[in-house]
């Protein structure tokens, strides 16, 4: 009984181990294409990107600079946010070097079909609320994006409320590591600090990596 | 063939009730999600039938559902690898095919009892009538609740109350659909 309960799970592991193997290069190319896709999604023209990874609230944001013949033309994002309704939240959000959203790419998510994934769609209300604008210029609640409900002015998700605040929250998180990247320096205003893990001589020698 | 119509899973067995009213938001998810599981059924049923008479009466529960959560595991790769958007857009749903009474059921009711082939025809069956089930209330409550189908829209989306999206829209529209096909099905 034992023996043939444990001949079973042994070729079904061998079997789930195989499949694995095979599948192992094609699901990191589809995820690899979707990253490159996310990124010309939400850059211009672009030939070259540099990778600086911050720390901000404890999770890393990654921040690429792009350019062009060695001129900066915009800085991708990524960002995530916890407060998502299942589960994390992860996009990639395209800024000009004057600080405008170029535009923003859904990586990652798992929220209600039909509901919080409208987040991914095109032309979305939350897109269309901050798409091309300066972020500086919003309706800021303590310095930050809000949507309507809590104040601010981006329109969030028809019944996906904490959806949207998740999508607010991970475009914060990115418009902070852009600011303190695209100025080479540390925002001022973020209680927990931002650290460029990129040098070893960070403020904050404590949170490197 | 008896699943489709006669023993059809959703409006007749009534089983399989998370997936269906969870994943049936929009008519494509409906139908990933019906495929996903038709195909961990047939392979899940071709295996337990074949193994049928070694596993231990004792032990044939556990031995199912190892066999199950390994197909299902294998599904869940294949999805990642070659369908990626099916795949984010169902989400947690897909390991969820472990636990979905339909697949137990079957290897309990027919496949430990049937040959090979028989099994893999009972699985079609079954799997089939999942899958038009499915995709009849996703495309209802696409249609009502987004007004599109199969994400075309239909340009009344100005007009369809959101509810059929939502939970309670899965209930309304999946016992509205029950009672007509049982209707229709007993002429």
């Amino acid at each position: 009984m034992t023996a043939v309960l444990f001949g079973i799970t042994l070729i079904a592991s061998a079997g789930v181990g195989v499949v694995n193997m095979i599948t192992l290069e094609p699901i990191a190319q589809a995820e690899l294409a979707a990253k490159t896709e996310a990124l010309n999604g939400v850059l211009p023209a672009f030939d070259e990107t540099l990778s600086d990874e911050l720390t901000i609230d404890d999770m890393i944001v990654t921040v690429h600079t792009a350019s062009l013949d060695g001129m900066t033309v915009g800085y991708a994002v990524e960002a995530i946010s916890k407060q998502g309704f299942g589960g994390p939240v992860s996009l990639m959000v395209g800024f000009t070097p004057a600080g405008e959203v170029i535009n923003v790419n859904v990586l990652k998510q798992t929220e209600t079909p039909g509901l919080g994934t409208k987040m991914a769609d095109e032309g979305n209300p939350l897109i269309n609320s901050i798409k091309g604008q300066q972020l500086e210029q919003k309706k800021l609640v303590g310095g930050k994006l809000a949507v309507t409900k809590d104040g601010g002015d981006v329109d969030a998700l028809t019944a996906a409320t904490i959806s949207s605040r998740a999508y607010v929250d991970a475009i914060n998180r990115a418009w902070m590591a852009f600011k303190s990247v695209s100025t080479g320096e540390m925002p001022a205003d973020t209680a927990s600090g931002a650290t460029r893990t990129s040098e070893p001589e960070a403020q904050e020698g404590g949170q490197n990596e | 063939m008896s699943g489709i119509v006669k023993n059809n899973p959703t409006f007749v067995l009534v089983l399989g009730m998370c997936p269906t009213l969870g994943t049936t938001t929009s008519a494509e998810n409906g139908m990933g999600m019906g495929l996903a599981t038709m195909a961990v059924l047939i392979m899940s049923n071709l295996v337990i039938s074949l193994v049928k008479n070694i596993i231990p009466d004792k032990v044939r529960i556990p031995a199912f559902i190892v066999i199950i959560a390994s197909f299902v595991t294998i599904i869940q790769m294949l999805m990642q690898a070659f369908v990626p958007a099916l795949y984010a857009s169902l989400g947690v749903f897909i390991p969820l095919i472990v636990v979905n009474c339909i697949i137990l059921g079957r290897a309990e009711a027919f496949a430990s009892k049937n040959s090979a082939f028989d099994s893999v025809l009972d699985g079609i069956g079954i799997g089939l009538g999942f899958t038009l089930s499915l995709t009849v209330i996703g495309a209802v409550r696409e249609i009502l609740g987004s007004g599109s189908f199969f994400g075309l829209s239909l340009g009344i989306s100005d007009f369809t109350p959101l509810i059929f999206v939502l939970a309670p829209g899965a209930f309304l529209v999946l016992g509205y659909l029950m009672v007509l096909f049982n209707k229709l099905a007993k002429r």
